[in-house]
């Protein structure tokens, strides 16, 4: 009786109706983590489009897309990772579009007692033992975080207290967990809930780094492109550009 | 550095394995003795908590290790009073990781070699006069040399290859924290996959002849009668 009840649930679950086909399926880069909710549930509201959305680092998509990986969209941190899915004929090269920047943010521990408000340079100061950035080799945030400390003449001096996460939002844990005094990352991180209660940032100027241009695009092999292109046009409605200026991002300029 | 093998980084996980090798090697000895020896009615407790990093996540220890480093912990606060600064991104810091993280590799082989060693050896020794640390020393320890050492060649590799821990309270500073696998990580999310596929065929063969070494040692193929 048991071993049969085990055998048809087994059974159950293997055969349960999953229709991946009836699904938008997104690959999202991190720093959208806190504001692609609310989108989804705008833009199924609007169109009634069931929609699932996965969060990782723009270069572990890339790979993943490159081998097969059954997404039908990828908004990338990164526009150069779109350009090379394109070239590779992984992306469809007339869908793509930004829609939004990135901006830049020094983000510390309220009980680190550091100021901020001289931005950056606020980091030159002896407390402050470890700055936590994205890895400038492959993420784009780690990148402009390096532009901007060159920029402000003191990368020379900060280097040897930056600690490299894996991706962006690694870098903010780093310094939310106390670890790292504090962090460079990606405005729309501090927006979130956590951050916002544990700390407090201040935004880098955004001509101390080179654009951090956000770009979606269809992927070749989705079933359905229409209905991937629509979600792009979506994005870059007034109305949810708004929403990422909300959020911390820039205009796609 | 991405565009070879990272030769940098091979040797600081190659230093990291002797470290927490030698360090567990120290403590799971007695540990697995006393696991073997002297088991008490809620050992299995114990065992259970050795086991634990087989079946964790390494991201969930990679976490607790994170919180635990950091001035939000006792443990974080006391060190950071006694050294100045905090344990994470730090070599100790990865030690400390590791030594959590591999304890399993080290003292199961270890245990279970204990285990096998026939007993009324030991209680001829102890009628034959021999301290227990005698009986220990120069009885037990040599009939389970196999399993020391398999526990060592496991604990090694499995150090060597570590990667979650260490890309969750490493922060990847090259010479410091950088291991061989954050490396292979790093040229693959670089996308210098030549480089990463050398360094990664490296750590393959490694960990191949390491297995094969245990295995080796296991069943006797050298032997006239090799064990089947």
């Amino acid at each position: 009786m048991g071993r049969r009840l085990i055998v048809i649930l087994a059974a159950a679950l293997l055969y349960a109706p999953v229709d991946a086909s009836a699904q938008l399926t997104v690959a999202a880069a991190s720093d959208l983590q806190n504001v692609m909710p609310t989108i989804v549930q705008r833009y199924e509201q609007t169109t009634g489009q069931k929609t699932r959305v996965s969060f990782g680092s723009s270069g572990q998509f890339f790979s993943q897309i490159q081998n097969g990986a059954p997404f039908d969209l990828f908004l990338s941190a990164d526009e150069s990772y779109v350009k090379m899915l394109i070239d590779s004929g992984h992306a469809v090269g007339s869908s793509a579009v930004p829609y939004a920047s990135g901006r830049l943010a020094v983000w510390s521990r309220s009980d680190r007692g550091l100021n901020l408000s001289k931005g950056l340079l606020g980091l030159t100061d002896p407390q402050v033992r470890r700055i936590a950035i994205a890895n400038p080799e492959h993420a784009p945030y780690g990148r402009a975080a390096v532009d901007a400390l060159r920029k402000a003449g003191i990368y020379d001096q900060v280097r040897s207290r930056l600690v490299l996460g894996e991706n962006v939002a690694q870098a903010a844990q780093f310094a939310q967990t106390g670890n790292a005094d504090a962090a460079i990352i990606a405005l729309s991180l501090t927006r979130t809930p956590s951050m916002l209660v544990a700390g407090t940032s201040v935004e880098v100027p955004p001509d101390a780094y080179a654009i951090i241009r956000q770009t979606g695009v269809v992927l070749t092999r989705a079933p359905d492109k229409e209905r991937a292109r629509q979600f792009l046009a979506f994005l870059t409605s007034p109305d949810i550009a708004a929403i990422l200026a909300a959020s911390g991002f820039g205009s796609s300029r | 550095m991405n565009t070879g093998i990272d030769w940098q980084a091979i040797a600081l996980s190659v230093r990291l394995a002797v470290v927490v090798v030698l360090i567990l090697l120290a403590a799971g000895v007695p540990l697995a003795w006393w696991l073997t020896f002297h088991r008490r009615r809620w050992t299995f407790l114990l065992d259970a908590v050795v086991a634990l990093p087989l079946v964790l996540p390494p991201t969930v220890l990679g976490f607790y290790v994170l919180v635990a480093m950091g001035p939000s912990s006792p443990l974080g606060r006391a060190w950071i009073a006694l050294t100045g600064h905090g344990l994470a991104f730090t070599f100790e810091g990865l030690v400390i990781a590791s030594l959590l993280y591999s304890l399993p590799f080290v003292v199961q082989p270890i245990a279970a070699a204990f285990a096998q060693v026939d007993r009324t050896l030991l209680e001829a020794s102890a009628t034959l006069g021999a301290s227990p640390w005698r009986t220990f020393t120069q009885v037990t320890i040599p009939i389970a040399r196999d399993g020391i050492f398999a526990g060592a060649v496991l604990g090694f590799a499995h150090t060597l290859g570590e990667f979650g821990v260490v890309l969750m309270v490493g922060g990847n500073l090259p010479g410091v924290t950088r291991t061989i696998s954050i490396s292979i990580y790093d040229q693959v999310q670089g996308l210098h996959m030549d480089a990463a596929n050398q360094t990664a065929l490296l750590l393959l063969a490694f960990s191949l002849a390491a297995l094969a070494a245990v295995y080796a040692l296991l069943h006797r193929p050298w032997a006239v009668a090799p064990v089947a």
